[in-house]
């Protein structure tokens, strides 16, 4: 693996299209869920052992060369709300682009065919790694990371936070993004021999439900 | 950019001049500005100007709302099918120029759904002087300011106004009341951009967008000769 290249993928700046979305963060801050830095570290550590462990589970699993089509449809299914469904594909559709412009490859392209508007962006995630290089514990510490930075640098916009505090809460969650992305490495691993059904299933109804009422509102700054 | 991608696709990757089934795509451009600057406005006046003879399409880039694809889509200047509006996450400049997948996404999706298309227009959020488009996103990009923002903003410079395609100064109509010299605002604009072109505009006048009009026309030419 080439430690430069998780790099490049795990930057902020990688235009894939993360920027327009707030991890559920704005639907969170609206219902006074986050307030500050320490609610915004709370909503963070829920997401993190949530929609980040499964996320991260379905991108090591397909960095590992699991079939992608069962890891789409297994994310599916643990992704009840329409509106995040929708944002996954979308995003997964703009990291495809990138990812095929930066790291072309075979791989990138089959999956593109068979997901014109867009494979689950962690799986796509999962194959990008592999088409840079990188392993599957580097495509589980992407998405583990990406599950809270992006809540967090949305918070900073939102609530005019201190920056200082954001980054000051993703440096305290990092020892439990490793443990994350050992977890979700070790159930990638098991899916060989038991399946997808081998992956986490975890969710978080409330990012479920404020997902589907912030899709409703005629008003916001992020798409999700 | 790049016509020869060696890993064909199904989905054009950035600027291709070309589509995944080897037609020419249409030509983008783009309108950025100030807040308020009359943006839309001149993409409602475009559409209505040009929609009989090419097949136009818009994207448009609110900060927040949906207002300017309502505006558009309640002015009925095209049907509801040839607009999209794309999300921007509360900072439209990074939209259009740091990570442009997600316009890039819809200018595809306008192509496919409603193609074959000569002309998408696509509207950024009103930011700041400094915010341009990629060359990724649009072939060319209009510049609009108005002359009730400020007479001084064209000696000010910035990369839009010194380096868009198209500066376009509008609202003339509201210069005597603001105390803006119009004179002075094309000297200016002449300083920073040398031969580029300046068009002095109202929308309240008849035949107000016809010069944006007009290049546009001939920016089309250049595309498709
Ligand atoms: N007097 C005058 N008003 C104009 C002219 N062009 C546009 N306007 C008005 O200026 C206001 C703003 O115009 P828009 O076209 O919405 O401006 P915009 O640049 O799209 O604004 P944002 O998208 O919000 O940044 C509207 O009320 C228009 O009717 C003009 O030439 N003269
Ligand atoms: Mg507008």
């Amino acid at each position: 693996m080439s430690r430069a290249a998780l790099l490049v993928l795990a930057d902020g700046r990688f235009p894939a299209g993360g920027h327009a979305h707030s991890g559920g963060a704005e639907a969170a801050v609206r219902a006074g869920r986050i307030t500050g830095a320490a609610s915004l570290e709370d909503f963070c550590r829920g997401r993190l052992h949530t929609a980040g462990l499964v996320a991260a589970s379905l991108a090591a699993a397909a960095a590992a060369g699991v079939d992608a089509l069962s890891l789409d449809a297994a994310a599916d299914a643990r992704t009840p709300s329409p509106a995040l469904r929708v944002a996954a594909r979308k995003l997964g559709r703009q990291l495809m682009r990138a990812a095929r412009a930066t790291w072309p490859s075979e791989e990138l392209d089959a999956l593109a065919r068979a997901f014109p508007k867009g494979a689950h962006q962690p799986v796509v995630l999962g194959v990008v790694a592999r088409a840079a290089g990188l392993g599957a514990s580097d495509a589980a510490y992407c998405a583990v990371y990406e599950s809270v930075s992006g809540a967090a640098s949305a918070t900073v916009r939102l609530l005019s936070l201190d920056p200082f505090d954001a980054t000051g809460v993703l440096a305290r969650l990092a020892p439990e993004l490793d443990r994350v992305a050992d977890r979700a490495v070790e159930s990638a691993r098991r899916v060989a021999g038991e399946g997808v059904d081998a992956l986490p299933a975890a969710s978080a109804p409330l990012l479920e439900i404020g997902a589907e009422v912030h899709a409703g509102w005629p008003v916001r700054l992020f798409a999700s | 950019m790049h016509l020869d991608h060696s890993h064909d696709g199904p989905a054009a990757v950035s600027a291709d001049a070309h589509r995944p089934n080897g037609s020419r795509r249409a030509l983008r451009i783009g309108l950025g500005g100030p807040v308020g600057s009359g943006k839309t406005a001149t993409v409602a006046a475009l559409c209505q100007a040009l929609r009989d003879e090419l097949s136009l399409a818009v994207v448009t880039n609110d900060i927040y709302t949906r207002e300017d694809a309502e505006f558009l889509l309640r002015e009925a200047v095209l049907p509801p099918e040839r607009i999209t509006a794309v999300a921007t996450g509360a900072c439209p400049h990074t939209a259009i120029r740091d990570d442009i997948s997600a316009n890039l996404e819809a200018v595809e999706d306008l192509e496919d759904e409603v193609g074959p298309l000569d002309l998408i227009l696509v509207e950024s959020g009103g930011d700041n002087l400094t915010a341009t488009f990629s060359k990724g996103l649009v072939d060319a990009q209009i510049f609009v300011i108005d002359v009730a923002g400020g007479d001084d903003i064209p000696r000010k410079g910035g990369p839009g106004v010194t380096t868009a395609d198209l500066l376009v100064v509008n609202k003339t109509d509201l210069a005597p009341y603001v105390g803006s010299d119009l004179g002075r605002m094309a000297a200016d604009a002449k300083a920073q951009r040398a031969e580029l072109p300046v068009v002095f505009q109202s929308l309240r006048s008849k035949g107000g967008v016809r010069d944006v009009a007009g290049w546009v026309r001939a920016q089309l030419a250049a595309w498709t000769a």
